[in-house]
């Protein structure tokens, strides 16, 4: 299947900074047939859309925007969570800088649905560059915000890769260290501030019009069982042609990475950031869905000249920085993981490391608060699998 | 005595964000420092640790003193894998410190980070606000000396 453009069709079309150039593009026009149907109305074609969570966990918006709408509260919330921070993605800045308006309009038709008059984008620090081209699509959008009567407020982040979990998230905006929080209680019902919220990815909300706009049929007749409408994903690493390409749920990934990418002699490769899976090259013809690999879009691509506990070891040490410190198995897991694996990268391994690799492994999986400690060892893991002998001969 | 561009700052953050206010004082060229803190808050009504918590947590703050540029060099895998270790070296020789310094005229400081999502032109570093990317060592010195 080659490349289709859904969510990107504004891309490189759209001027960014115009809203006529917008309107010209069909623009606003799945806003203006939102606000003619009843927020349940809009949420149930949302939930028969079958659209996932772009943000990696893939929970399905349509419930989760239920569940927001019938919570009862005098004030609701809707986060549009901007803080790209996976390792090796940028998907969410392309369309950020090239398309604001979409997202926009994604905002405001969640804001109607689930009864929210403030929605806030939460940019992470490194894309401050943004807020001009952010800022000037949410002025230029006034008059439609005005008729949804919503407010969008940018809030521009301090720099830590937790803030991309939902609760830590949520915990910042409301000023404090970006520590995750207990759950449940779920955004849903309590969230910021207390208040039921909605906290969707940037890709997640820029489907919103695309679905608004045609229909739940129209989107739900793309992609795999499980897996409905299209994935943007951004490709760098050993590749010919690194950016940033879209394709329907399902297809190979053979497709993105020979095809598109044009890459060649691939050893493997990392879907989803530093907390991926790795994929070996015999495994090239997985399919990109919900149900096999998929993460929030970002892949990287290595080819046979890395070395692969280097790429680990490089993994590990990313997250031993940015574990928020908040619950033990993450905090002190990932030291330890780290610890380890550079004995591996210094070849002087013990033999009972790889044990103690799985057992640390499995610990934080199984018992880290949130994603970050639980997602942590997963290239670890997939390489003791399928790179077993590169460990073994790092022991002395 | 609270600094006035301090002062100024707390009085339009009425709501009390820790992390905007840290952020806006940080901006502004104030070091946040221990007594500044301080001032931050007594004036919004918390304890110190309640703002020391928040400015040792996020990258983008700093207890050090930061120079008048922040250099932020990205060292994460695509960076990685695009030589980024040879334009921090260029960029160690240019200034004359290391990563996590700053120099005595207090006009670099330099670090390293995590992933910024400017992967497609890598190696890529920050400068404030500006982004550069498709670092080689021989651009250093010109990009540098914009700063200077």
């Amino acid at each position: 299947m080659p490349e289709k453009r859904v969510v990107l069709k504004n891309c490189g079309i759209v001027n960014p900074i115009s809203l006529e150039s917008y309107i010209e593009n069909d623009g606003f026009k799945a806003l203006e047939n939102a606000i003619k149907m009843t927020p349940t109305d809009v949420i149930e074609e949302i939930k028969r859309s079958g659209l996932r969570g772009r943000g990696g966990a893939g929970f399905p918006t349509g419930i989760k925007w239920e569940m927001t709408n019938k919570s009862v509260s005098d004030e609701k919330y809707v986060i549009c969570n901007a803080d790209e921070g996976e390792v090796g993605t940028f998907k969410d800045r392309y369309m950020i800088e090239n398309d604001p308006f979409s997202l926009i309009e994604g905002v405001t038709i969640a804001c109607y649905a689930v009864g929210a008059k403030k929605a806030y984008i939460y940019l992470r620090a490194e894309y401050n560059f943004l807020i001009g081209v952010l800022q000037n699509a949410i002025d230029q959008s006034s008059e439609y915000l005005k008729k949804a009567d919503v407010e969008i407020e940018i809030f521009e982040g301090a720099g830590a890769y937790i803030c991309g979990e939902e609760s830590a998230l949520i915990e910042s905006i409301e000023g404090k260290r970006g520590e995750v929080r207990y759950r449940p209680p779920f955004p849903p019902t309590e969230g910021l501030w207390k208040k039921p919220t909605v906290i969707d990815n940037v890709e997640t909300l820029m489907n919103i019009p695309r679905i608004m706009t045609e229909s739940a049929d129209w989107f739900s007749n793309m992609g795999t069982d499980r897996s409905k409408g299209t994935k943007v994903f951004s490709i760098c690493g050993d590749v010919e042609k690194v950016g940033v390409y879209e394709l329907v749920m399902g297809s190979p990934l053979r497709e993105l990475v020979e095809g598109l990418a044009q890459a060649k002699d691939v050893k493997m490769v990392q879907i989803g950031g530093a907390s991926g899976r790795i994929v070996p090259y015999e495994n090239i013809d997985t399919p990109l869905s919900f149900e096999t690999v998929l993460g929030a879009g970002g892949v990287m691509v290595f080819n046979s000249t890395r070395d692969v506990i280097e790429i680990v070891r490089m993994n590990a040490e990313f997250f031993e920085e940015e574990s928020c410190g908040k619950c033990f198995p993450c905090r002190e897991g990932t030291k330890r993981t780290l610890e380890i694996v550079t004995r591996f990268a210094e070849h002087r391994a013990k033999p009972r490391d790889i044990k103690a690799l799985e057992d640390l492994s499995e610990t934080m999986m199984l018992s880290s608060l949130c994603g970050l400690g639980q997602a942590a060892p997963n290239s670890l893991m997939d390489t003791l699998k399928y790179y077993l002998s590169e460990y073994e001969m790092r022991i002395r | 005595m609270v600094n006035n561009v301090v002062r100024e700052i707390l009085a339009h953050h009425k709501n009390g964000n820790l992390i905007s206010i840290l952020k806006e004082v940080q901006d502004n060229r104030i070091d946040l420092s221990k007594d500044v803190m301080m001032d931050i808050a007594k004036s919004v009504g918390v304890s110190f640790s309640d703002v020391y918590e928040i400015a040792s947590f996020y990258s983008f703050l700093s207890t050090e003193p930061i120079g008048k540029n922040v250099i932020r060099i990205c060292k994460s895998i695509p960076c990685f894998m695009k030589s980024c270790d040879v334009v921090i070296k260029a960029i160690e020789k240019e200034l004359g410190i290391k990563p996590g310094e700053i120099t005595a005229d207090k006009k670099f400081s330099f670090h390293l980070t995590n992933c910024i999502g400017a992967c497609d032109i890598a190696p890529a570093m920050m400068i404030n606000k500006k982004r550069y990317g498709n670092l080689t060592p021989g651009k250093i010195a010109q990009i540098l000396d914009e700063y200077k």
